[in-house]
């Protein structure tokens, strides 16, 4: 899958996009969330507060039980601060 | 007759005064017009600019969501949502919604409802650029999700 990142999840992370393939075990987007923080510290200083993060699958808004199903693109950002 | 909002994501700024003509123009049938604009203050002094980021695709999509919701909502007769992104100084436009309608009420409570999802749901991040050099992003606020929030048990009118 494509992931993608905005705000301050892409600056720690330190890319703006990559391609992941999670093991067959990651279903939900919290599973996502949780595999992504085991593959190095900028991913850990990303994600130290998961509940924090939001997440958006295919580009529809996402709630973390929600299954990953067949997105293609996913996308890991903070809150919203537009408008 | 089916009301298709007009959303937009630019860099560019926007004419308040000749959205409002574009929504309007050959119209007989509004009785309301209800511009909001958003614009990027100084902080008192402190503030040299700001940087909107966007997620490109999402942004347009999620803002024509709301947009669909606000329609589905009140009786408008024009919607229009404009947001830039990019570096915008103080004083500049950032976001405008602009709604229509025969009766003032719809016109008000729409653009209102816009503004408080646009603030929650659409993908922009706000990052300050401070004089004094440095830059950190705009931490979402409580008020704003609970401000989205008093729409949720409310039915059209």
């Amino acid at each position: 899958m494509k992931l993608v990142y905005f705000a301050w999840v892409r600056e720690r992370i330190g890319r703006s996009e990559e391609e992941r393939s999670p093991p067959p075990t990651v279903k939900t987007v919290g599973e996502l969330l949780g595999w992504l923080k085991t593959l190095g510290e900028e991913y850990e200083n990303a994600l130290v507060h998961p509940a924090s993060i939001r997440v958006a699958l295919d580009r529809q808004h996402a709630d973390h039980d929600q299954p990953l199903g067949a997105a293609r693109e996913v996308a890991l950002f903070p809150p919203m601060t537009g408008g | 007759m089916s009301i298709v909002a007009t959303v937009r994501v630019q860099t560019a700024d926007f004419d308040v005064a000749a959205e409002i003509a574009t929504l309007t123009a050959g119209r007989t049938d509004i009785g309301a017009v209800v511009a909001f604009a958003g614009l990027c203050r100084d902080e008192g002094g402190a503030l040299s600019a700001l940087e909107l980021e966007h997620y490109p695709g999402m942004a347009e999509d999620e803002i024509t969501r709301i947009a669909a919701d606000a329609l589905g909502r009140w009786p408008l007769t024009g919607l229009t949502a404009i947001h830039r992104h990019g570096l915008i100084h103080p004083g500049e436009n950032i976001v405008l919604v602009v709604a229509a309608s025969a009766h003032r009420c719809a016109a008000f409570e729409a653009a209102d409802f816009m503004m408080d999802f646009l603030k929650t749901r659409a993908p922009f991040w706000k990052k300050e650029h401070p004089r004094a050099g440095g830059g950190d992003w705009v931490a979402a606020k409580a008020e704003d999700d609970e401000a989205g929030e008093r729409w949720s048990g409310l039915s059209a009118r």
